[in-house]
């Protein structure tokens, strides 16, 4: 059976896509830009970080886009105002959810959360920052886990589980007390199933996950394998 | 022509930013010729004055002195630029919230086995529980992130705000 | 076993229970405290009269005036005992057949019950929770029976989209809409869920249901079973519920060993499994896709919907969900007929609601009333108003997810769409009654604290979010708000609505903003006075 094709508009512009692909995809392929933060090209979608929300005509609600299906006919506004003030609020709440010093921080100028700050212009936090005490989980021989840094977007999670089948990561706690684990909660460096592929630590859009030994600024990740290595798999995934 | 009063102001911070200012190198004539420096660690004036056009505030407002200054340069000035992102976001100073003023003063001047232990209390000014940046306590005119933000970046904002540009778009972000 | 051995079943039980001359009957809910010793009591006091052969003692479900429990119900007679203790035992014995016993008595012509219209609650009270021929001799069953050897499943959909039954767990999504999406939904396996994973604070309706009549709630889910192809189901209860899992448990075991659960369920064709998943009290587990993921053994955390568990639920099967009073009030419906229902209630609103009655209101417990019935009504004339002279403020409805009502609003008549108007929900049936001496901003600090709380943690609004506007909140209790914060917690709350992954999240404004919209004055006097500078005070 082939798939259909639809057709669609996005900002004005009239695109077309299979039907098996979402708003995020079919954007992608036009080259209309729509931030994202936990969507990783490769990875299951999860629609956790709310930044891809879009504006759909005849719908109410605003949709995520990456797990959003296209629809014939369906009108799609990625920018507007108010998308842009839930994208700022949402950036600016993960700022102040956690300790994000950039000026210390081993992934400054290579970070997807700084950059959001910065496209989306960012300036300053409005909400009081919340300062939690959270460790550093150096147990690691190669590695480091800054929780400070954590945004939760659960890529590491989930790279660890759908790509490198180990299933390290999960997360512990709830809500605002949330906190990704290494197997039952254990110091990463004592975890038995992590392999030290070190996947988790180049799909981390922050400083949370770095390769230890590296300074300010000097933690480049290496992002563009996944897709290649997601497409020279024979079994579909779930 | 009216010289604009300019000020600049020391809270919590390195002083990076306040560098970062004098890195504009050879534009600092034109800025000169266009500013009166009236208050500054730059300059001799050792009261904050009235009436001052544009003040910078370098720092995070980490005590109860760094307040009053605020509040007051905010009183008597014009335009208010958190420059840098310890007066942005609280930065490097406030990394200690995470425990608190207490704590903090103990873990550093206590339990870290100095040569003479001791809490420094004397003529200092009363360490508040957090860092914080200064829009927590007034309203800002203009943010300029960076650590520090780059010269040309101070250049171009102060260079903006002269010339009366009212939708400032700065290339800095922070941490840059 | 057919319809004829459960009817004789049915009829030999029902012929020994018309054997005694006097049924005592105990409220033997998980709220009614000592209700076993007091069933003990009477045991003994009926045994030392030698009257075992007349007098029958049982346990019962709730019979909802819980704030004076617990209840002892003497009949024939009606005769009804409030806040009965052991040692009243011997009085109550003693009293059978002669005047009633007056300290205990309760009025018999009590709004309470007088003004209620008994639908799912019908039974609760007046059978076994624990006998399956106790619900069986009160007609139980027959629904099934009904629809087993006379209804295409088709038709049972049909009949159920004809009631107009809205989903009873808080969002009032058409039931026999969902029925029929599952129904005609492809796929060789179906599942089928039962959402006893009530959570709102102050809400017992789903407990004091599958404690007092399990089968009822069994009944409804295998005739949904039936009517949506589904062989398989699990009910979803937290495990806080200990009686509702010990009785539902029970209930299956019996239903089990009569064939109407299992394989050829009654003689016919179909077959149904049903299991018990408890729940460890993650509020966020009673959203639907949370349950499922922790139904699969997964950490509790919402999917995006689409695709919508109709289409692709549990093990991304075609499933059914729906919650405890919703299957409670399908047997009803067959038995009686959709046009019966669809005569209940409100033009969309059909049927009746079962509420929780709890804060600052003389008769706390479990009513039944009609849709379209006005909070008035439900507040004041059954619930007896409120105690110590003060005066009604506001009522919360739908939990931390609806909205407070204040009292100028008292006459609407209560309905999916009226609630929603004055924006706060129906939700699951929880009604917090709050007098004038309560502030809302306490009410509401307490909500958002308990949304913070029960935040799954996977978006980003509701999870950070909620943090900042309970910090928000508490600058207002603590009278340090400024005119900023307001500002803030307005978009805050705009945002958190609009933007949250599901429905906890974009619920979890509302009580903040239903105050908003009534009670602004109180966040009004709680703000210090802007500074003449406009500075802001940290």
């Amino acid at each position: 059976m082939t798939t259909p094709i639809l057709t669609l508009t996005i900002d004005g512009r009239p695109v077309s896509g299979l039907a098996t692909e979402t708003v995020l995809q079919v954007a992608g392929e036009n080259g209309i830009a729509i931030p994202t933060l936990c969507f990783l090209d490769g990875l299951s979608a999860t629609g956790a970080c709310r930044l891809c929300m879009v504006e759909i005509e005849g719908s109410a609600k605003l949709h995520p886009a990456c797990v959003t299906p296209i629809q014939e006919g369906m009108v799609v506004t990625t920018q507007s105002e108010r998308l842009r003030s839930y994208r700022r609020a949402i950036v600016q709440l993960l700022f102040a959810e956690r300790n994000h010093v950039c000026a210390v921080c081993v992934s400054n100028g290579h970070c997807e959360l700084q950059d959001l700050a910065r496209e989306l212009g960012i300036d300053h936090i409005d909400f009081p920052g919340r300062y939690p005490a959270l460790a550093v989980d150096a147990s690691h021989s190669r590695f480091v886990l800054d929780h400070n840094r954590c945004v939760l977007c659960t890529r590491c999670v989930r790279v660890c589980a759908e790509i490198e089948g180990a299933h390290t990561w999960d997360v512990k706690n709830r809500g605002i007390r949330s906190q990704i684990v290494a197997d039952l909660d254990t110091p990463w460096g004592t975890s038995t199933t992590c392999t030290g592929c070190g996947k988790c630590v180049h799909v981390c859009p922050t400083g949370a996950l770095s390769e230890k030994g590296r300074s300010v600024a000097e933690m480049q990740k290496k992002r563009p394998a996944l897709p290649y290595l997601v497409a020279n798999r024979a079994e579909e995934r779930r | 022509m009216n010289r604009l009063r300019l000020a600049t102001l020391w809270l919590d911070g390195c002083s990076g930013c306040h560098m970062s200012l004098l890195d504009t190198d050879e534009r600092l004539l034109d800025l000169a010729a266009q500013v009166d420096i009236v208050y500054s660690p730059l300059v001799d004036a050792k009261d904050f004055p009235e009436q001052v056009d544009v003040v910078c505030i370098e720092g995070a407002v980490a005590t109860d002195a760094d307040e009053a200054r605020l509040r007051l340069a905010r009183r008597r000035s014009r335009l208010l630029i958190a420059m840098g992102d310890c007066a942005v976001t609280g930065n490097v100073p406030a990394m200690r919230n995470i425990m608190g003023a207490e704590a903090m003063l103990r873990a550093v001047y206590l339990e870290s086995r100095p040569l003479k232990p001791q809490i420094p209390a004397d003529g200092l000014p009363h360490l508040n529980e957090q860092a914080l940046p200064l829009h927590h306590f007034v309203p800002i005119d203009l943010f300029i992130p960076g650590c520090p933000p780059a010269a040309d970046t101070l250049f171009a904002a102060l260079g903006g705000l002269l010339a009366g540009i009212a939708d400032l778009r700065l290339d800095t972000r922070f941490g840059a | 076993m057919h319809r004829e051995e459960l009817a004789a079943r049915a009829a030999e039980h029902q012929r020994r229970l018309d054997g005694f001359a006097h049924h005592i009957l105990v409220c033997a809910g998980l709220g009614c405290p000592d209700n076993e010793a007091i069933i003990a009591a009477l045991r003994r006091a009926v045994a030392e009269r030698q009257m075992e052969n007349r007098v029958l003692v049982r346990k019962a479900g709730c019979m909802g005036l819980c704030a004076l429990g617990p209840i002892v119900l003497i009949q024939p007679g009606e005769i009804a005992y409030q806040t009965v203790r052991p040692d009243d035992a011997a009085a109550i014995v003693a009293s059978l057949g002669q005047e009633p016993v007056q300290r205990l008595l309760l009025p018999p012509d009590l709004p309470f019950f007088a003004r209620q219209h008994k639908n799912v609650l019908a039974l609760s009270g007046r059978i076994d929770p624990e006998s399956i021929d106790d619900y069986l001799a009160a007609g139980g069953y027959g629904a099934l029976l009904t629809v087993l050897t006379g209804m295409r499943p088709v038709d049972v959909v049909r009949s159920i989209q004809e009631s107009g039954l809205r989903g009873r767990g808080g969002a009032g999504y058409p039931t026999g809409l969902k029925w029929a999406t599952v129904a005609k939904a492809t796929g060789d396996r179906k599942y089928l869920i039962c959402n006893g994973d009530e959570g709102d604070p102050g809400a017992f309706m789903d407990r004091s249901i599958l404690e007092s009549t399990p089968h009822a709630v069994l009944e409804g889910m295998i005739i949904a079973a039936y009517a949506v192809g589904a062989s398989q189901g699990y009910i979803y209860v937290r495990a806080e519920y200990p009686l509702a899992v010990k009785r539902l448990r029970l209930a299956i075991r019996e239903a089990e060993r009569s064939n109407l659960l299992g394989r050829a369920i009654c003689g016919s064709g179909f077959d149904l499994t049903l299991q018990i998943r408890l729940g460890a009290g993650a509020f966020v587990c009673g959203e639907e896709t949370a349950l499922i993921e922790s139904v699969e053994g997964r950490r509790g955390i919402p999917r995006p919907r689409p695709p919508y568990p109709a289409e692709k639920g549990l093990w991304g099967c075609p499933t059914l969900i729906n919650n405890v009073e919703t299957y409670a009030n399908i047997p009803p419906i067959v038995r009686n007929g959709a046009a019966w229902f669809a005569a209940l209630g409100t033009d969309r609103s059909k049927g009746t609601k079962v509420f929780a009655l709890t804060g600052k209101i003389r008769h706390t417990g479990l009513v039944e009333v009609p849709m379209g019935i006005s909070l008035r009504e439900i507040i004041f004339d059954i619930g007896g108003g409120i105690p110590d002279g003060h005066a009604l403020k506001a009522v919360q409805t739908g939990g931390p997810s609806g909205g407070c009502i204040p009292a100028d609003f008292l006459d609407t008549p209560v309905s999916y769409e009226s609630l929603h108007e004055l924006g706060s929900i129906m939700g699951s049936g929880g009604m917090i009654v709050i007098d004038e001496t309560s502030s809302m901003i306490d009410v509401v600090r307490y909500f958002m604290e308990f949304c913070m709380e029960e935040s799954c943690g996977k978006c980003v609004p509701c999870r950070a979010g909620t943090a900042q506007i309970h910090r928000l909140l508490t600058r207002f209790q603590e009278r340090r708000a400024t005119a900023a914060d307001l500002a803030m917690l307005e978009s805050l709350c705009d945002l958190v609505k609009h933007a949250s992954l599901c429905g906890l999240g974009q619920s979890a404004p509302n009580p903040v903003l239903s105050t908003l919209r009534y009670f602004r004055q109180e966040y009004l006097d709680r703000m210090v006075p802007a500074e003449p500078d406009g500075e802001v005070q940290p």
